[in-house]
């Protein structure tokens, strides 16, 4: 496959997407537990933002939540600037709009599986630890959470793979990712089809790697197959 | 041994979940070294008046009161008690060690890591120091050898006789157990009971519900019969084994003990 110098650009490209995916992935996670915690409060108030939250963006493409985020975040910027007698074009990054958008689009089904997660692990978890004189959140880091990331990381594993390959959508409003370097070489040499090939081989490379490390993480996370050492 | 302060105190426990009055006011009172037997067919309250003590249940009404402290109580929703503050509850549940009936081990963490855990983070054990005692119980329940492997390694026998070390290492002033034979098959009860019998005779103070008659009369100073959420009968081992008041109870041992 002759890329004709441009092969520098496709690789930049994928460390853009690379960033993009893991930053997003971070974020992502963390609006997953919160979002489970919501959804499982005994507030009522809480259950309802939840079930708004997951409802909302689940039911919307993930491309207009990049658009709205993109275009609406600007204007939302500069609205709020206005207030305080800035009047200029303010732009979002392209990048920071993309993690906000593939961040609050994982959440939504990261929530659902940490939930699910959260609900099959049973009370005598909590109650145990709680019974030995443990604060609530010793008792969430220490007990639960290490069980629920267990019972949860197929399912957040399945979603990664998904976000990996929805880096693509950002690259509508510019960001210099992947896909857009894609599309900028094949835009130049005429030769779309040897581009977008070697995308989709990078894409391919990056969704295997992920692929294999949420194997190893599950099986180190699991203490039957780590074996007992008595 | 000071008699003017109980080990544990209860006041008028009342329990109920919507209209069903589980428990209707319980007081009981166990002084250092006794050890209580909670008996009574199923949906008696036993379980639920044991949960709350250390307010895993939470009671509509009554007093806890260990060693002389009394748990600070508040109205909650739904009729409820809560913990006033969360640190003395948290304090009070550190000294009263309470045996699960389905064990409740954490599966991610090996032996060790259950035992040394709640005296490192509650405690502030050094870890030298949670280790060198975890040991010595391991040894005292007979698992020295199972330190490094997990709870999905080991028998329920096995698994109870380490939760029961797991609370031991807190050296709670009371052990709470709720029916800790009752999920074991039949060859493995003795194992647990023998470790219980021991703790019985080095003098700790224990509440224990259970269904074994056998073990019950052997090592209770007390034996407690509830029903419908009420005390029916107390006294020693002897009155309400062999000649208990009540017909319900005497109905209840001729069943039981055949």
């Amino acid at each position: 496959m002759d890329l004709q110098g441009f092969g520098h650009l496709l690789l930049s490209g994928a460390w853009v997407t690379v960033k993009l995916a893991l930053t997003s992935l971070a974020f992502g996670l963390l609006f997953g537990l919160i979002g489970a915690a919501a959804k499982l409060s005994k507030f009522r108030f809480a259950r309802i933002l939840g079930t708004l939250y997951t409802t909302l963006v689940r039911g919307i493409p993930e491309l207009l939540l990049v658009l709205s985020i993109y275009f609406g975040g600007s204007m939302l910027l500069m609205w709020l600037a206005s207030f305080f007698g800035y009047t200029d074009y303010i732009e979002i990054s392209a990048f920071a709009a993309g993690v906000a958008a593939l961040s609050i689009a994982f959440g939504a089904y990261a929530t659902e599986v940490f939930r699910a997660a959260l609900i099959e692990l049973p009370k005598g978890q909590w109650e145990s630890a709680y019974a030995l004189g443990m604060t609530g959140p010793q008792t969430f880091f220490r007990i639960i959470l290490p069980q629920v990331w267990r019972l949860a990381l197929p399912g957040l594993g399945n979603l990664f793979q998904v976000l990996l390959k929805d880096t693509a959508l950002v690259s509508v409003v510019g960001l210099d990712e992947l896909m857009r370097q894609a599309y900028v070489a094949s835009g130049s040499t005429k030769e779309p089809f040897t581009f977008y090939m070697a995308a989709a081989f990078i894409y391919l490379g990056l969704t295997a790697i992920a692929t294999a490390s949420t194997m190893l993480m599950e099986r180190a996370s699991n203490p039957v197959s780590r074996g007992s050492r008595a | 041994m000071s008699q003017a302060q109980p080990a544990l105190e209860l006041v008028d426990i009342y329990k109920s979940y919507g209209n069903l009055e589980v428990l209707k006011g319980i007081s009981l009172k166990a002084n250092d070294g006794d050890v209580i037997s909670i008996l009574g067919s199923s949906g008696s309250g036993k379980s639920t008046l044991l949960r709350c003590i250390n307010l895993l249940e939470h009671p509509n009404a009554g007093r806890i009161i260990v060693a002389g402290e009394e748990l600070e109580l508040k109205p909650a929703k739904d009729g409820y008690l809560d913990a006033a503050s969360r640190p003395q509850l948290e304090s009070m549940r550190s000294r009263i060690g309470f045996v699960f009936q389905s064990f409740n081990l954490w599966p991610h963490k090996t032996i060790l890591d259950n035992i040394i855990e709640a005296p490192m983070r509650v405690l502030k054990q050094p870890r030298a120091q949670a280790v060198a005692r975890a040991e010595e119980l391991l040894a005292r329940v007979g698992l020295a050898d199972k330190r490094n492997a997990y709870p999905g390694n080991l028998s329920g026998g096995q698994q109870q006789r380490i939760a029961i070390a797991r609370a031991l290492a807190m050296d709670p002033q009371v052990l709470l157990f709720d029916e800790p034979t009752s999920a074991l098959d039949p060859e493995l009860v003795n194992e647990v009971l023998s470790v219980m019998h021991s703790l019985a005779d080095e003098g700790r103070t224990m509440l224990i519900v259970t269904h074994e008659m056998r073990f019950a009369r052997e090592v209770s100073s007390q034996v407690v019969f509830l029903h419908q959420g009420q005390i029916e009968e107390i006294g020693s081992p002897e009155q309400v084994f062999d000649n208990p008041k009540s017909a319900r109870v005497r109905d209840f041992m001729s069943s039981h003990l055949s």
